[in-house]
């Protein structure tokens, strides 16, 4: 009964699960995830789930995007509603045209549908039921059976999920042919009793290449690896437990010694995040790569620490990954919404430098990177992810790393270095760059000891409290940060075909959107020049970028355009030229936003202002 | 006091100790704490514990917290890394420290605010996992940097310098060890030297989480009449119920004690300890009995000192995480660095 305006569309839709937390629906909607993508079509999938862990709604939506647009896009045009609390929600939110599969095993009155969406009910309930047993098994095979019945109506192939099936359960063969089963018994009745394809399909194509499918925070765990960290301390907070989680589970495939099989890593897990951020300090401060993860809550409860390890130079890496705040705020929803806090952490005169990876990718790449420059810049490195890029497989380039690599631990005073007569002051600027060398507890048994503290002292790390002295310190601080400016990742520009008197400036997990919302907006007459800003402090491009245009949008996702305060602040720029278009409802933010609110702005602009009457 | 400047030149004939180091090699710069501070033994003890034991100033490294007593470490082992951290966080600091590099001798110290108050959570957890380590509170029941205040460890009871009665209940900080699972347990006194120099060296031979409470009067806030922190009551009411002689490994023992009155206890490293009884009943391997004798005689308003608990075969965090004998601090790129080869094959499973 599909209606005369059902929606069609190859390889460009959305569709949505709706399903109950804990139901065990998560594998069976990856797995669709997965299907599309072996059949060489781009998806981004994005769990939406509540701070719970049993009962509550949770959604999984996939983005089916041919053109290879990975940000979060908006409407859904198919609703999987498996959720009984979350239907008439759920229903509505389906564009007209689009398309509702059920489960049609009790009838539902007339007033729970739509007119103007296509309705596909398949009775799984009692399917499961007349197929097993076991209340556990119903509810599980019940998720593969709605697949199954998926794969016909938009015509993925049913091989590719059965190997994608005996891949995960490789060596479980019982499991595995139960759950090729379940799939065809989906499928089965789907292509006898129901119109398959539907209007939406998918199609194979070879638009994936040789991309990866990754989680941002496992990729950051795995720089981390890579990047030769060997102490991690960390406190549970969502989002960033699984990449504490995900550093374990690669530590333990990757660190081991081979015969003796000790760990080349030690992981605790702390008391509370004071105590985390305690330990990465305590070890920096004696010479291993140390981290935390954490999120926004995590960073103001270790503000205090941050302030030491600005003050007395200590190297410590902490990856944020941001969720909706202020105080508890939405734990499970994505917002960019630490970047004040983390720039300038702590009490007193203070700056941090900031690292933005768009995706996995550059997750992995600034991750390990984050560890050269704590340990070249003597400092808190902050790798800011967020929800969005960190819980979701995201579709990105292969991870790389050139063999030739070798770990930058910065200025370090050797037994040999003092040996030979250099002069050693802690907080001696010896080359200019503000940057001074620092020597390991237990260096050299009568050279090279210092006592590390919070409190002021002059170049040789003595306690005082002059004010010269002071300002001296303060001032070097300062001068590492001029240096830090171009050991960071600089921004990427990318201009608009022709001439544009108008820039837009963003950040992070913003960027698949951005880019495709350049497209939207061409089709709306509007040209833009785009700059990735990528770390903080910022370059001087940042600066010449908006010198260059008349004004500049900065799109990010907080309510008080907190990279546009930085950006003003730290460049002295006149605030007008920077127009803020911010979304901080904690989706993710689409294209489609931000070619409306642009958009919007720019139509505004080429309208003639009425004239006042004159009385 | 701050800015005077030790004289360096001393007799020539100061005893030297088997890495040929006198005492002065272990001083650090002069106190600025008051004068007649217990802090200050302590200090000196710590010195004498290392000369004797002949270690490597550089070799330990000092971390403390914020107070008075987390200033000393500058004035001891002028030759080690010293670490002068947050309130209440050297055990976070100092755990991750050894986790860098457990080749290293980590000696914590820190206050009853900074242990008690603040810093008790860190104080519980790193017990709690074992941290190899000798945690020193330097305990004198009061703020003293910030004028006098009531610490956690004030008895219920015990009037102020001003006179104001303490209404709230004290943490007994080794009884809270020993329920947390610290390895080496003692109560010592900041005025008693020749109990606690042996203390010290025991602990930090342990090789696991070592906690030496030191009562340690504060002369300037903490040491008058109605105080239960001051030298007068501690000496009344010190129930000393062993003595130690610490005895390395490589040293013959020679025992002529009296039959009965000696219980030697070797230790993971092969060091010994003679414990010479004074109370016969008391047996420092009962982790319980331990904890019921100090409650016992805390109602009788007695302190219990010596060495109260100790653990043979001590295992610490490093056991646990089953870390390589190398200091992770030591580890370079081929060790860390598992290589592009194994990059492709992730990436393969990726796709």
């Amino acid at each position: 009964m599909p209606s005369p305006s059902a929606l069609s569309s190859v390889n460009d839709f959305v569709i949505r699960f709706a399903n109950v937390n804990g139901s065990g629906s998560a594998s069976a909607n990856e797995l669709f995830a997965r299907s599309v993508l072996r059949m060489g079509v781009p998806v981004s999938p994005r769990n939406i789930f509540p701070s719970n862990i049993q009962g509550l709604p949770t959604w999984y939506e996939v983005r089916v995007s041919g053109e290879g647009h990975l940000g979060a896009r908006g409407g859904i045009d198919m609703m999987v509603a498996m959720n009984p609390q979350t239907w008439d929600k759920d229903v509505a939110s389906i564009e007209p045209g689009g398309y509702l599969l059920y489960d049609s095993t009790k009838p539902l009155p007339k007033s729970k549908f739509r007119d103007d969406i296509n309705v596909i009910g398949v009775p799984l309930t009692a399917i499961t039921n007349s197929t097993y047993t076991d209340p556990r098994q119903r509810q599980l095979f019940k998720n593969i059976i709605y697949l199954g019945a998926l794969s016909a109506l938009l015509d993925v192939d049913p091989k590719v999920i059965e190997q994608l099936i005996s891949e995960q359960y490789k060596g479980k063969e019982k499991l595995l042919s139960s759950n090729v089963h379940a799939l065809h018994l989906g499928r089965d009745y789907a292509l006898q009793n129901l119109k398959c394809p539907i209007g939406l399909r998918v199609q194979k194509s070879d638009k994936v290449g040789d991309r990866i499918f990754i989680e941002g925070n496992s990729a950051a765990a795995l720089g981390a690896v890579y990047g030769g960290a060997t102490v991690c301390a960390w406190y549970p907070i969502t989002p960033s437990s699984s990449l504490a989680d995900a550093f374990t589970s690669h530590c333990k495939r990757l660190r081991h010694d081979p015969e003796t099989k000790k760990a080349k890593y030690a992981i605790v897990q702390g008391e509370d995040e004071l105590a985390s951020i305690g330990i990465v300090i305590g070890a920096g401060w004696n010479g291993a790569r140390a981290f935390t993860a954490t999120s926004g809550p995590g960073i103001s409860l270790m503000q205090e620490f941050i302030g030491l390890s600005y003050f007395a130079e200590i190297p410590a890496v902490i990856m944020d990954v941001q969720r909706a705040g202020p105080s508890t705020g939405m734990p499970t929803r994505t917002q960019q919404c630490d970047i004040i806090s983390t720039a300038y952490a702590s009490h007193g005169d203070t700056k941090h430098v900031l690292l933005f990876p768009e995706d996995p990718a550059e997750a992995f790449e600034m991750a390990a990177q984050a560890f050269d420059l704590a340990d070249r810049l003597q400092t808190t490195i902050f790798l800011m992810l967020d929800l969005d890029i960190g819980m979701n497989h995201r579709l990105c380039r292969p991870l790389k790393w050139d063999d030739a690599r070798q770990y930058d631990r910065g200025k370090i005073m050797t037994a040999e270095m003092l040996d030979a007569g250099r002069d050693f002051g802690r907080y001696l600027d010896v080359d200019g760059d503000g940057v001074p060398f620092r020597t390991y507890p237990g260096t050299h048994p009568t050279k090279g000891s210092f006592f590390t503290r919070g409190t002021s002292r002059d170049r040789y790390a003595r306690y005082t409290e002059e004010g010269p002295a002071y300002q001296d310190n303060m001032q070097r601080l300062l001068r590492k940060f001029e240096t830090a400016k171009d050991l960071v990742p600089r921004p990427l520009q990318a201009n608009a075909d022709k001439p544009t008197k108008y820039g837009v400036i963003y950040f992070g997990s913003t960027s698949p959107a951005m880019d495709e919302a350049i497209g939207l907006l061409e089709a709306r007459g509007h040209r833009l020049d785009r700059l990735r800003v990528r770390a903080f402090p910022f370059h001087s491009s940042v600066a010449s970028f908006i010198a260059e245009h008349d004004f500049v949008y900065v799109v990010e996702q907080n309510r008080d355009s907190q990279l546009r305060s930085l950006i003003v602040n730290e460049c002295s720029i006149d605030p007008v030229r920077l127009v803020p278009i911010l979304h901080y409802d904690g989706t993710p933010i689409t294209a489609r936003f931000i070619a409306g609110a642009i958009g919007d702005h720019l139509d505004a602009l080429k309208i003639t202002p009425l004239r006042k009457v004159v009385s | 006091m701050t800015y005077v400047v030790k004289p360096k030149f001393h007799h020539p004939d100061l005893p030297k100790n088997k890495l040929g180091y006198t005492h002065r090699d272990y001083e650090g710069k002069v106190s600025t704490l008051c004068a007649g501070c217990g802090h200050d033994s302590i200090t000196a003890s710590i010195i004498e514990a290392c000369f004797e034991l002949s270690i490597e100033p550089h070799r330990v490294a000092k971390i403390s917290g914020i107070g008075c007593s987390s200033k000393t470490p500058d004035y001891f082992l002028g030759n080690s890394h010293g670490f002068n951290s947050v309130h209440g966080r050297m055990p976070s600091v100092l755990t991750g420290a050894n986790l860098a590099n457990r080749d290293l001798i980590y000696l914590g110290v820190s206050g009853d605010g900074d242990s008690a108050s603040i810093g008790f959570g860190q104080f519980a957890h790193c017990m709690r996992r074992g941290v190899n380590m000798v945690y020193i509170v330097e305990n004198n029941g009061v703020y003293g940097l910030t004028k006098g205040q009531f610490s956690a460890t004030a008895d219920r009871g015990s009037k102020s310098k001003r006179g104001v009665v303490n209404s709230d209940n004290a943490i007994d900080m080794s009884g809270i060890a020993l329920q947390l699972g610290a390895s080496f347990v003692a109560r010592s006194f900041s005025g008693d030297k020749t109990q606690l120099v042996p203390l010290i060296k025991a602990a930090i031979e342990h090789q696991g989480a070592a906690f030496i409470d030191v009562i340690s009067p504060c002369v300037a806030f903490n040491n008058h009449a109605g105080s239960t922190k001051s030298f007068d009551y501690v000496r009344e009411h010190n129930e000393a119920v062993n003595f130690l002689d610490f005895i390395t490994g490589r040293q013959p023992i020679h025992v002529d004690y009296a039959p009965g009155t000696v219980e030697m206890v070797e230790q993971h490293d092969g060091s010994v300890l003679a414990l010479r009884k004074i109370n016969a009943e008391y047996d420092v391997h009962d982790r319980q009995a331990a904890m019921s004798f100090l409650h016992h005689h805390a109602a009788k308003g007695q302190i219990v000192t010596g060495l109260l608990y100790v653990e043979q075969d001590a295992e610490d965090l490093h056991t646990h995480l089953n870390t390589v004998p190398a200091p992770l601090n030591t580890l370079g790129e081929k060790d860390l660095c598992p290589g592009s080869a194994s990059l492709e094959k992730i990436n393969a499973a990726l796709r």
